[in-house]
């Protein structure tokens, strides 16, 4: 089993005839990943690649196909138009991989899916993953294997470097979530340690981190009120200076607030085990198994 | 991206928030003559207009007698440097007598995941130390993005700092513009500081601060053009025109990885393993050869670069099209530090093909690379 996506996920591709778009949902479709819909603007009624029908707007291929998973490869510029357009939709889960998108535009976003039960992924994230068979986003299907560990991250090849180690020591994974980089995201990290609680196949949690807000200490928190089975934590930006934004838009530590030091002594506090360095992952998890 | 006061006020000014006159002088000669002008003989205060906080205390603010008096000030504020930048304007504003100040600042707030509207009684100082010593003193309104700042909401804020009603009424409609501007503009942050009350009543906004959302500069070229270059380090300035994201450090390994994560890890990894990174440096998603000769032209540039660690997990980027980019820079740059190269995931063999073939070894494993470099780097 595994949260969010799974065998039922009906996914409809915004952006499928784009440079990413195209290139993203041939990688989906050869994982295994019911590709059902495209939706690109004025393209609709071809097929693409011979097999997915494409549409001129998400309601459309709701109306026609069922899709209730969306994912979003569209350019910066009209990205949060196209997250309004899949909530209007009524698709359940919607999964943003675009970076770039105005910190102001994101507010209007999110209550706008939230009245309408909606879920958001991102933006600014690498998607997610619940392998054998399904994956939505750009997470390197040969690098996971089927299992019991769930992983939630802020970063993309981060995340992959610790996958990578996790299944070279034979522990595979139930879902890889990338809740994405940016100040403003759909999913938190409590959104997702709450789902793999309740997931009956997952065993175990891996949390990435990084500087920058306080997302990492209320997860703390949750952590030691509600979750009963371990969780192995991670922090990146020990060294970031303050006051620069490392990359992601949202790694940016603002005054004294949202270091990697604070971060981590709120995990040490909540009993999650925290890696000094990637490679303690496989060494923490069977302690804490 | 930051905005200078100067800039800052100019915004609020074309938004309707009552802005003191003041103007921009690059010498002394220049601040001599808009003292004189804008003073009307009496006192002006010369502020430097520089990206860093704690001007004041850095001796980047002084109040002026005269005109002769503001040319002194300027000759000696221009060329100073603070927090490491340097100071290449000053602005000249008349002094105003000042009976109270206040302060009023919109961010956006990640926990509530929407603009938050701040205010506080106590004005003038910075307010991330009001936060931290007497945050009960700190009036916040979650502002629905739909709605806007309510004109109830702005006064009942309003009335919190302010007994008269007339100020009340004037800073609950400052509260509002402000409110617009920092919309209209794509800001992240925008704050009065201090919103001063001048001995005649009146309100005035003596000190202005915005930061825009950098992913607003595509859609507002206008404001991607008040951007100061002279205000970063020039190889930071080379980065972004190249499409990368880079930050200059203190430390002698370059780093040049693929994703910010995982650049964030690795510059913690070489300090785990007793190095300090010269930078942090992210390539991006694109595997385009040509990024990748930027980045070590970037890299190369810094003399205190000891040795060069590359970290690649290749997924989206194929580490073939790493491994290409570096030999051919190494072919345009001829390099005179050691080279640590660690690749692994997509195409990772014929990455190693490659940089066999040109004389390069390849490690898979980023501790161990790590280490490589750190030992390099200490050698040279």
């Amino acid at each position: 089993m595994s949260v969010f996506v799974d065998q039922h996920t009906r996914l409809v591709v915004q952006g499928i005839t784009g440079r990413d778009g195209s290139f993203h949902t041939r990688q989906m479709i050869g994982y295994g990943t019911q590709v059902v819909a495209g939706v690109t603007p004025g393209k609709g009624g071809q097929v693409f690649d011979g097999v997915v029908p494409v549409f001129d707007t998400v309601a459309d291929a709701v109306a026609e196909t069922r899709a209730n998973t969306s994912i979003i490869y569209v350019p910066a510029a009209v990205a949060a138009s196209a997250i309004f357009e899949a909530g209007d939709a009524g698709i359940a889960l919607v999964v943003c991989i675009t970076e770039g998108i105005p910190v102001l535009d994101m507010t209007r976003v999110l209550p706008y899916l939230h009245e309408r039960g909606a879920r958001l992924i991102g933006p600014n994230c690498p998607g997610l993953i619940s392998p054998p068979r399904s994956k939505v986003g750009i997470i390197p299907g040969n690098i996971c294997r089927p299992g019991r560990i769930g992983v939630v991250s802020r970063s993309g090849t981060l995340t992959y470097e610790i996958v990578h180690q996790l299944s070279g020591a034979g522990y595979g994974q139930s879902t890889c979530v990338g809740i994405g980089g940016d100040p403003l995201i759909g999913t938190s990290f409590i959104h997702c340690l709450s789902a793999f609680q309740a997931d009956p196949d997952t065993d175990a949690v891996i949390m990435i981190g990084e500087i920058g807000g306080t997302d990492e200490q209320q997860a703390a928190e949750f952590v030691q009120q509600a979750m009963s089975k371990p969780v192995i934590g991670f922090i990146a930006g020990q060294t970031a200076p303050p006051g620069r934004r490392m990359g992601h838009a949202g790694a940016i530590i603002s005054g004294s607030s949202g270091t990697a030091a604070e971060k981590m002594a709120a995990f040490a506090r909540a009993g999650i085990a925290v890696m000094k360095r990637p490679a303690d992952v496989v060494a923490l998890l069977k302690e804490r198994l | 991206m930051n905005l200078h006061e100067y800039q800052a006020r100019d915004i609020l000014r074309r938004h309707g928030i009552p802005v003191p006159a003041a103007e921009l002088a690059t010498t002394a000669d220049e601040a001599r003559a808009i003292a004189a002008r804008l003073g009307g003989g009496g006192a002006v205060v010369v502020k430097a207009q520089v990206h860093a906080g704690g001007r004041g205390k850095a001796g980047g603010v002084r109040l002026a007698r005269d005109a002769g008096e503001a040319a002194a000030h300027a000759a000696k504020i221009l060329g100073m440097t603070i927090k490491g930048l340097t100071v290449h304007r000053v602005l000249i504003a008349p002094a105003a007598e000042i009976t109270a100040e206040t302060y009023v600042g919109i961010v956006v707030d990640r926990s509530s995941q929407r603009p938050v509207l701040m205010v506080s009684a106590a004005g003038g100082v910075d307010i991330e130390e009001v936060a931290a010593q007497a945050p009960e003193k700190i009036h916040r309104l979650a502002v629905d993005p739909r709605y806007g700042v309510l004109p109830h909401q702005a006064l009942g804020l309003a009335l919190k700092l302010y007994r008269d009603l007339t100020q009340a009424r004037a800073a609950a409609d400052i509260m509002q513009r402000l409110y617009g501007a920092f919309y209209a503009v794509g800001a992240s942050l925008a704050e009065v500081n201090p919103l001063a009350t001048t001995a005649d009543g009146a309100l005035a906004a003596l000190d202005a601060k915005i930061v825009i959302d950098d992913n607003e500069l595509d859609r507002h070229p206008e404001l991607a053009a008040l951007r100061d270059s002279t205000a970063e380090a020039p190889s930071e300035v080379a980065a972004r025109q190249a499409g990368l994201t880079f930050i200059k450090l203190e430390g002698s390994v370059g780093c040049c990885v693929n994703g910010a994560g995982l650049a964030m890890a690795t510059m913690d990894l070489v300090k785990y393993y007793g190095g300090e990174p010269a930078n942090f440096l992210d390539i991006g998603g694109s595997s385009n050869p040509q990024k990748v000769v930027s980045a070590l032209q970037i890299i190369t540039a810094d003399p205190s670069v000891r040795a060069i660690l590359f970290n690649i997990f290749g997924g989206i980027t194929r580490c073939d099209d790493v491994a290409n980019g570096i030999v051919q820079a190494t072919e345009q740059i001829p390099l005179e530090v050691p080279l640590v190269i660690r690749l692994t995931g997509t195409n990772e063999d014929l990455a190693v093909a490659v940089l066999t073939k040109a004389g390069f070894s390849a490690l898979t494993d980023m501790d161990e690379a790590v280490k490589q470099a750190v030992a390099k780097a200490r050698a040279a």
